[in-house]
Formats: C-alpha cells, sequence, structure tokens
C-alpha cells in the first residue's frame, strides 16, 4: 500500500516534469531575476548588482507613475465592460438560439478564424478603417454627418479600445459560452414554468450559472489588456501610455533595473487582481 | 417549422454585426493590398494589381521577410511538437493527485496570465547575466513554451474529464500493461484532441510577438520582422504581407481540420464492429 503511494507520486512527477523544468527555467527564474534587478543600479552603460532602493523610490515619487497605472486601469476596465457585453450577448445568441449543434460549431469556428492571424496584423487593419481619408471617416462626411473628417477616430484612447475590444472579445466568447452548453435546459424550462419572465430567467438562472465563464474570460481579457503595449503604440500613434509602454520605453533605454522595478509593480498589481477574482471562482473545477 | 422569437432576430442581427466587426479590416487590408503601384496605405484604389505581393519577393526593399518567415515556421513546428508531448505527460500526470500538484497547477495559471513583457524581460536578463547568447531557437523558444504549455494543459485536461475510463480498464482487464493500454487505446482516442493542441501550439508560436521581443536574439521571427516593417514601412507592401499571413494561417488551419475530419472518417469506418458479429 505504502509502495503504491510512493509510486504514484513519482509517476505523476515523472510525467510532469518537463512542464516544471520549463516553468521553472523560463518562468520561475525570469520572475525572481526582475525582482533581484530591480533592486540594481543602473549607469547609461551598464547594470551595478549593487543594492538599492532608488528605483523604487523613483517610481512612487514620480507622478507619471500614478497617471500611468490610471491609465492602464481605466483602459482595463471599459474593455472589460465592453468585451462582456459583447462577449456574453454572442456566446448567449450560439447556446441557446441557434439550435443545432453543427451550426453551433460552424459558426464558433467563424468567430475564432480571425484569432488565428497575427495580431500586429489585425491591428494595423484599422488604419485605413479609422485614418482622416479612412472608410469610417468617407462613409460619415457623405451621409452628412459631419462636415470635416474626425481626427479622434484614429490614434486617440478611441482608437485603442476598439483594437483591445477587437483582439480580445473572443478570450470572453469561449469561455462564457462553454458555460452555457453545460447548463442544464431543464433549468431554464423550470424557470418559465415557474413564471419568470425571460428577463427575470435571464438574472437569476443564467447568469449566476455562467458566473464562472464570466470570471475566466475577465481574467484572460484584464491581464492581456493590462500587460500590453503594443496595441497602445500602435492605436494612441504613441500618445498615450499604460504600464506595458513604461516598461517597454526603459528597455529600449537600456534601464533594466528599472524596467524591473515597474515590472514588478505591474506584477503584484495584476496577481492582486486574479487572486480577487479567483475568489469567485474554483478554476480547477471549471476544466 | 415553429416560428423563433423576436428575439432570435435581434440576437442574430447582434452576431452578424460581431462578426463584421471582426472580419471588416482584414478584409480592408486584403483590398488594399491589390492597390496599383501608385497606390497608398487608403482608399481610394489606384488601379488594381498585384505590384506590392511582387514587392515583397525583392528582399532589399522590407528587409529579410522571407529569412523571419522560415525561422517563424521551423519554430512553430519546433514548439508545435514540444506542446504536444509535454501537454499530454502533464496531462496524464493530472488524472491522478500527486504531492504538490495544486502547486504546479497555480504556476500553469501563472503562466497563462504573467504579462507577456515580463516573461521577455525576464529571460532576457537570465541569459544576458549568465553570458548565453540569445536566439530564437534557445531563449525564444523557452519564453514561447510558457504561453503555448498552459493552452496545451487546459486542452488535455478538458479531454481527459471527458474520457471514458472503462475503454482503458477493459484493456487492462484484456491483460494490457500500462504503457499497451496507453499506446493502443488512450492515445488513439485522444489523438483528433492532439490536432487541437497542435494547431494551438503551432499558431500561439507563429503569431507570437510580445514574448519574442527580447528573446530573439538578432535573427527576426516573422512577427517581429512584420512589427519593424510598421514604423518604416508606409507602402501597401504591409498590406501585402499581411494577406499573405492571413491567407498562410488559413491554409494551416485548412489542414488540421481536414485531417482531424479524415481521422474520425475512418474511426466512424473501423472503430465499432457493432452488427458484424457472428449472428
Amino acid at each position: 500500500m505504502r509502495a503504491g503511494e510512493t509510486n504514484r507520486h513519482l509517476t505523476g512527477w515523472l510525467l510532469a516534469s518537463p512542464l516544471t523544468l520549463v516553468l521553472i527555467f523560463f518562468l520561475v527564474l525570469p520572475i525572481a531575476m526582475i525582482v533581484v534587478v530591480s533592486f540594481w543600479q543602473a549607469t547609461e552603460f551598464s547594470i551595478i548588482p549593487a543594492f538599492s532602493w532608488e528605483n523604487y523610490d523613483f517610481l512612487f515619487g514620480s507622478p507619471v507613475t500614478y497617471r500611468v497605472f490610471g491609465n492602464t486601469i481605466k483602459y482595463a476596465l471599459i474593455v472589460w465592460v465592453f468585451t462582456l457585453g459583447i462577449g456574453f450577448t454572442v456566446a448567449y445568441f450560439l447556446a441557446f438560439h441557434v439550435r443545432t449543434q453543427t451550426w453551433q460549431i460552424a459558426l464558433f469556428l467563424l468567430c475564432t478564424i480571425p484569432f488565428w492571424t497575427s495580431n500586429i496584423i489585425r491591428m494595423i487593419s484599422w488604419i485605413p478603417f479609422l485614418g482622416r481619408n479612412g472608410l469610417a471617416n468617407s462613409a460619415l462626411i457623405s451621409a452628412g454627418i459631419t462636415d470635416e473628417p474626425l481626427d479622434w477616430l484614429l490614434y486617440s484612447d478611441f482608437s485603442v479600445i476598439l483594437a483591445f475590444v477587437h483582439l480580445y472579445t473572443l478570450f470572453m466568447v469561449v469561455p462564457i459560452f462553454n458555460t452555457m452548453m453545460r447548463i442544464d435546459k431543464s433549468l431554464i424550462e423550470a424557470a418559465y414554468d415557474g413564471g419568470a419572465s425571460g428577463f427575470q430567467t435571464l438574472t437569476n438562472v443564467i447568469i449566476p450559472l455562467c458566473k464562472p465563464g464570466i470570471m475566466i474570460g475577465t481574467i484572460f481579457v484584464v491581464t492581456l489588456v493590462m500587460g500590453d503595449f503594443v496595441t497602445v503604440r500602435f492605436m494612441s500613434g504613441s500618445q498615450s501610455a499604460n504600464v506595458g509602454r513604461l516598461i517597454q520605453n526603459d528597455i529600449a533605454l537600456l534601464q533594466y533595473p528599472s524596467a524591473s522595478a515597474t515590472a514588478v509593480v505591474l506584477l503584484v498589481t495584476v496577481l492582486m487582481v486574479i487572486g480577487i477574482l479567483l475568489r469567485f471562482v474554483d478554476i480547477r473545477k471549471e476544466l | 417549422m415553429e416560428t423563433r422569437p423576436r428575439s432570435f432576430y435581434v440576437l442574430g442581427a447582434f452576431f452578424v454585426l460581431f462578426l463584421l466587426f471582426l472580419y471588416g479590416p482584414t478584409f480592408t487590408i486584403a483590398i488594399l493590398s491589390f492597390q496599383g503601384p501608385q497606390g497608398g496605405l487608403t482608399f481610394p484604389m489606384r488601379g488594381a494589381s498585384l505590384h506590392w505581393f511582387f514587392d515583397l519577393f525583392q528582399q532589399q526593399a522590407v528587409g529579410d521577410i522571407w529569412g523571419s518567415f522560415r525561422r517563424s515556421f521551423v519554430l512553430g513546428l519546433m514548439v508545435m511538437v514540444t506542446t504536444v508531448i509535454v501537454s499530454v505527460m502533464g496531462g496524464l500526470a493530472f488524472r491522478k493527485r500527486f504531492a504538490g500538484n495544486v502547486v504546479l497547477f497555480y504556476l500553469v495559471i501563472t503562466a497563462l496570465v504573467i504579462p507577456s513583457i515580463l516573461v521577455s524581460l525576464g529571460v532576457g536578463l537570465i541569459f544576458s547575466q549568465a553570458g548565453l547568447p540569445i536566439h530564437w531557437a534557445s531563449s525564444g523558444f523557452g519564453s514561447q513554451l510558457t504561453w503555448t504549455l498552459p493552452f496545451g494543459l487546459l486542452i488535455m485536461f478538458a479531454v481527459f474529464n471527458r474520457f471514458d475510463k472503462s475503454y482503458e480498464e477493459a484493456a487492462r482487464d484484456q491483460g494490457a500493461s500500462n504503457w499497451q493500454a496507453l499506446r493502443h487505446v488512450v492515445l488513439p482516442i485522444i489523438a483528433p484532441s492532439l490536432i487541437g493542441v497542435a494547431l494551438f501550439g503551432f499558431t500561439l508560436s507563429y503569431d507570437e510577438f510580445a514574448r519574442t521581443l527580447l528573446t530573439a536574439g538578432s535573427y527576426n521571427t516573422l512577427p517581429l520582422e512584420i512589427y519593424g516593417m510598421t514604423t518604416n514601412v508606409t507602402t501597401p507592401v504591409i498590406f501585402a504581407l499581411g494577406t499573405l499571413t492571413t491567407a498562410f494561417s488559413l491554409v494551416i488551419i485548412g489542414v488540421f481540420l481536414l485531417t482531424v475530419w479524415s481521422m474520425n472518417k475512418r474511426r466512424a469506418k473501423q472503430g465499432s464492429d457493432a452488427g458484424k458479429g457472428m449472428v
């Protein structure tokens, strides 16, 4: 009996060892390295392994930090609201209004295809759409809605958020659709039989049962938006910044200790958000 | 046929709008990539030609596109094979609880949610401090695995949660060893899902940008090359490249789907011997 026990743990670890090794070498050690380097000093040419609070002093003493973190959280919240609204509606349509499984799979695949192409290509494809001479402006002018091209369509918070929603809504659709497909349809019938209206069924039955999917989608969207630096750079025309951009700027200037300190603060923020979200859902049970 | 409620049409319209939103921009650049030689990055079209596609093949015009494509393709295959093997092993490991499995599980979740730039920065720092050269096939490869392995493992969890263990038990009752049961029963049953893991591994790697940014070294992968182009190329040649890579991704998905479909068909033909017994 005892031998069987040891055997089980040993087999488990043997099978999981490649996974564990990759994660230790390319996740745990690098994060530890970032934490260490965040306490180092830097000159213009090199980084010096000497302990100092300098980077954090500078980071927390600078008004830019607070503005940029504020901006990061603003993007995350707005994008979350939109992706949740759109993602839930799309998943609801697929799960409850499309009747045959073949159609469900076909329409679902149709949603996932754009996801398989390069993010950067999908970002730059907004430029001919939103630019001064873009399709959106020509359409608005010829419809007589505006006289002049709208400048805020591209290189603005608007275009940043639009691109985020475009890139990440699918991360909301997939987990919500997944939980919806597992809802026992008789529960919904029971709600109707009990005299609930469509809206009451939605708020009292479907939404509570979809909570795990919503949480998993939220975790994806929030972490992707908070860590992003490419979308913000492209779509704001380098006019707005979030934390990712701040880190990237430091890296470009070879200020690794300062980049690391910002990275540590970002990491702590993200892990805190995840920690709170995980209180609402047992992720292992949902797989 | 019974009539559908009005909400069906409202939601259906919403769904169509969503699809237009998803596909619209990509279609726009696909059309614009056929601009004439005088054409710019926006409408109106100035003639129609394949000029910008030909331009892609003139190496000096836009950097080392084909070299970066080749590297991305090889790296994608490396990541794909590794992801399939490691995810299957990980999935098998997690079928039974072992000491420390919860810690490992949360490590996987951390790998999934951690901002990509942190992995990129950390791996870059480790390699530079250890005096190792960064290269797409070493540091870049490892960084990408921290992103593809969690996805692969989550798919394996989903697969094994729906796996009917009685097939395996039947094999054991017939005297199969653990390895034989795995090799001849479990793996063939999960094979179509492994195609899904492979597809995920390849395309996630092929498009990966942030985790490769500081870990690829002096030879760019394709997404890095495209990223570089966006800052200094102002002709539709970049749209032509976008159209080509999108088409390439679609071909890859097509091939994978076709493989799954033919595997399922073969299984349907050979799998069940119901009604073919001695009657």
